[in-house]
């Protein structure tokens, strides 16, 4: 039984601190600003959950779990309202969405220049192919 | 299993930091400090769990709330250039 309690628990050690790597990473990644706001979010409320909720599972039925259930609720209650916060600030300030390159447009873009280069690939070789025949 | 979740939680302060130091305006900046804050807290909980000494759950309680009115403070001082009596001033 605690054997698969400390398997759960190691779990959730585990996946709630990739989620707040993973949320790093966007925050240097993403392109602008509301989209930054959507990766800290990530790390705000499912990876300090996990992470949290993974402690008390270790914690057991103490004292010690219901200070880091306050703790818990009181992250997942305060990081969507200073993200929104942010957010509207930002938005009343003035700060762009940003608008660069369409990544639907690229995608059908590059898709676009591969086949073309595939179709060339081919054609050179059905030319290869028409010229032997002649 | 304690030390990887401080791993990631440490990895994550680091890219917040360079986040900070790196966000082109100042709301970028203060995200990646409230995010520093919120992995302060993590990181003094598991902490805790890792030295035996769970009494730091305190610690991290405290810092949780004095991080959100902080980040709120820090918010409305470079969103109004001043933390009060705007709208006193603005009425008269």
């Amino acid at each position: 039984m605690s054997g698969a309690i400390d398997i759960a628990s190691w779990i959730m050690l585990v996946t709630g601190a990739s989620f707040c790597v993973i949320g790093g990473i966007g925050l240097l990644r993403m392109p602008d600003f509301y989209a930054r706001t959507h990766a800290a979010g990530i790390t705000d409320t499912l990876g300090a959950g996990l992470v949290l909720v993974g402690l008390m599972l270790q914690a057991g039925p103490t004292l010690i779990a219901v200070k880091l259930l306050l703790i818990l609720a009181f992250l997942e209650l305060v990081g969507p309202t200073a993200g929104h916060a942010l957010f509207k600030a930002a938005y009343a300030d003035g700060i762009k969405v940003h608008e660069g390159e369409d990544v639907a447009q690229q995608v059908e873009q590059e898709t676009a220049e591969a086949m073309a280069s595939l179709e060339d690939a081919a054609g050179a070789g059905a030319d290869g192919g028409e010229s032997d025949a002649d | 299993m304690f030390t990887a979740a401080m791993t990631g939680v440490l990895i994550t302060m680091l890219l917040a930091l360079i986040a900070a130091v790196r966000g082109p305006t100042v709301y970028d900046r203060i995200l990646a400090v409230n995010m520093f804050g919120t992995k302060t807290v993590l990181l003094i909980a598991v902490s805790g769990f890792l030295a035996g000494r769970p009494e730091f759950l305190d610690l991290a309680l405290v810092y949780a709330l004095v991080n959100f009115i902080g980040t709120v403070a820090v918010l409305k001082f470079a969103r109004f250039g001043s933390l009060g009596r705007d709208d006193r001033r603005s009425q008269t």
